[in-house]
């Protein structure tokens, strides 16, 4: 591992909310698990939980962090280490330190409780979800200087994904349902990871129903393994653009 | 009166002793079914040893009890109805019936029988026919024990595994039956009685029922049909202790009803179909003590139904528990298990204090308008499930089960 990365893990394992975030996540799925006489139904409120606080802790975490370690970055960049390389090592840090504590916290839990298919797909959403929302708080925070305005913008940009975005495709749904608009709204899903997310559980979860007629149409295109391919390279997506557009900007910014 | 009894029972005696046993096979009397069919009296016994018989249309008009050993193959060659009964009495047991014609004209059967009463069909093998056993103005016959199977891709290019027309008091016991366009087909019979059958993959319906009153039918399976099972246009149906499962698709219903009344529904369990029971013009009808797990959608109850009971009835992990097409409601729930329901029994007697509204807005807005099913269960429509619970506004309020069970039924 890169030192760099090195340092940003052991510093945020020092800092204690990770080790926080992950006792709760354990508590959380341990009783969910044990309180719910079947494991569905605790994999029901786990997805809440995967699609909800996990992006939420991700990006107001990562946020905070990146902005509070300014000094520490200016400091590297008083080295002779190429700026590319100090802004992926604190990415890297960061997702890694995330993804072990959602493996320990409430992956463990899933796969004793559920070790089938939809148990593995529920880890690997939420280890993708994680990443995915570290990703954009780099983005968030290089935006702007602003402590305050980039933790606003985090908020504003979990709350959009997690919230307001159904809201408005709920929204457009009733205002064209006389048009077929099943297919276009495969492709709008695209543009919201948390539903990416959602949906590749769903077709797990609601097995029954998603064979009804408009369920057809998803199921034939996420429950394929094209599908399911194309799903995850979305998700990647999801990581790779925001990341990419943020090391651009950090390659450029007068610190 | 002794000396009266045995006066007739001596003069029945010669009817007796004139009964015969013919045997048909190689090196035997017969080699041919059809000879040994028209010499045979009324009352004769036809033993037919194993072999391959290919006579194109066997027509028998005689009461007789026809035995087939070591599973005698008698073939149509794709090209004829393979055996016509044209008598009362007859017994058919034993034989292995197979590549009968098709024709949408004539609807040939490997076994049809035409007009007559006290018909029994049993322990046979029907395989690759284009009908399997085809009873038209049947009355008192038995069909039982029989595997009926069937290769069929298009719904038009295949007929019914067994298919009754304008019968009465019929027996159907114990047939396992694949692969054709209905498993079993019912069409203005009355009295009649369906048991312990297993109608699995066929392309249509696993059991299709029109105009059929006053029938049972009880501990059948019917898995993966095309479409579920239909019961349409009858009133006085028993549906008891049968099993309904994975019926997958838009138009595939575990049990689709319609325009039914008066019915009975008990004991069923219905698992992991799209649809468990789609009901719509059903009055009166008692749904009670069944299972409903793993459903897409539990009930689908259109608005146009009334004055049914529901009541005892387990809803297990469905996506939905209970879906309609509108606000009326005209229909009774009570003492139903839910597992979704979310309130508490303070003075535990097993019944919920608060009412439950098994009928979610989620579900009323992906009827109206089904692409929404993207959105299910995300936050949003989480929220809007809950603020619904709590006031209903869209959903009829009158869609209550006032009292729900905490703890599931053993069923």
């Amino acid at each position: 591992m890169n030192r760099i990365t090195k340092f940003v893990v052991i510093n945020i394992i020092r800092n204690r909310i990770v080790l926080i975030y992950t006792i709760l996540l354990a508590l959380l799925s341990w009783s969910v698990f044990s309180l719910e006489d079947n494991s569905s139904k605790g994999m029901l409120t786990l997805l809440n939980v995967i699609l909800l606080n996990v992006p939420l802790v991700s990006i107001m975490f990562s946020t905070i962090y990146i902005y509070n370690s300014s000094e520490f970055i200016e400091l590297l960049l008083s080295q002779p280490i190429q700026r590319w390389r100090i802004w992926l090592s604190l990415f890297s840090g960061l997702a890694i330190s995330l993804t072990i504590a959602f493996l320990v916290g409430a992956g463990i839990p899933i796969l004793v409780y559920s070790p089938d298919k939809l148990g593995f797909m529920m880890v690997s959403v939420g280890i993708l979800v994680s990443v995915v929302f570290v990703a954009i708080s780099m983005f968030a925070s290089i935006l702007t200087r602003d402590k305050a305005k980039g933790i606003g913008i985090s908020i504003m940009t979990w709350l959009f994904f997690a919230l307001l975005f159904d809201g408005i495709i709920l929204f457009l749904m009733f205002q064209f349902s006389d048009y077929p608009i099943e297919k276009l709204m495969v492709g709008v899903t695209a543009f919201n990871p948390i539903d990416l997310s959602r949906i590749l559980i769903l077709l797990h979860l609601d097995v029954s129903a998603m064979m009804g007629y408009t369920g057809a149409i998803f199921k034939d295109f996420f429950g394929t393994d094209l599908g399911l391919i194309l799903t995850f390279l979305l998700l990647i997506l999801w990581i790779a653009i925001p990341f990419w557009i943020s090391l651009i900007k950090f390659n450029r910014k007068d610190l | 009166m002794r000396l009266i009894s045995i006066f007739f029972l001596s003069l029945a005696f010669p009817l007796l002793l004139i009964s015969r046993t013919i045997s048909v096979g190689e090196s035997k009397l017969f080699s041919k079914l059809q000879l040994a069919f028209d010499a045979a009296n009324d009352g004769d016994s036809i033993i037919v040893f194993g072999g391959f018989y290919v006579e194109g249309n066997l027509i028998l008009k005689k009461s007789v009890h026809l035995i087939g050993k070591n599973l005698p193959v008698v073939d149509g060659q794709k090209k004829y109805e393979i055996l016509s009964v044209k008598a009362n009495h007859v017994i058919i047991e034993g034989f292995r019936f197979q590549n009968s014609g098709f024709s949408s004209m004539t609807d040939p059967g490997a076994i049809k029988v035409y007009n007559s009463k006290f018909v029994t069909v049993r322990n046979n093998v029907l395989d690759d026919n284009f009908f399997g056993v085809y009873l038209q103005y049947c009355k008192n016959c038995v069909i039982e024990n029989n595997t009926i199977k069937a290769y069929g891709i298009e719904e038009q290019q295949i007929g019914n595994g067994i298919h009754c027309w304008k019968s009465d008091s019929l027996y159907i016991s114990g047939n396992t039956i694949s692969g054709h366009r209905d498993g079993i087909y019912f069409e203005f019979v009355t009295n009649s009685l369906i048991e312990k059958n297993n109608s699995d993959s066929n392309i249509r319906y696993g059991l299709h029922f029109m105009f059929s009153n006053n029938d049972d039918y009880i501990e059948n399976t019917f898995r993966n049909n095309g479409a579920g099972v239909a019961v349409m246009f009858t009133k006085h149906v028993k549906m008891i202790n049968n099993i309904f499962e994975e019926n997958w698709g838009d138009a595939a219903y575990g049990l689709l009803l319609k325009d039914i009344s008066d019915s009975f529904i008990t004991g069923n369990s219905f698992n992991n179909n799209t649809s468990g029971i789609y009901m719509e013009g059903v009055n009166r009808a008692i749904v009670e003590n069944n299972s409903f797990a793993s459903n897409g959608w539990g009930m689908k109850i259109q608005a146009n139904c009334m004055d049914n009971t529901i009541t005892s009835n387990n809803f297990i992990n469905n996506t939905f528990d209970i879906s309609t097409n509108g606000t009326l409601v005209l229909n009774t729930f009570s003492g139903n298990y839910w597992d979704k329901y979310e309130g508490y029994d303070l003075n535990r007697d097993n019944i919920g204090d608060v009412p439950y509204h098994p009928l979610s807005i989620f579900s009323v807005i992906v009827e109206n308008n089904p692409p929404a099913m993207l959105l299910f269960r995300s936050f949003m429509v989480t929220l809007l499930d809950r603020s619904e619970k709590m006031i209903p506004s869209i959903t009829p309020d009158n869609f209550v089960d006032n009292s729900p069970l905490m703890h599931s039924l053993s069923l």
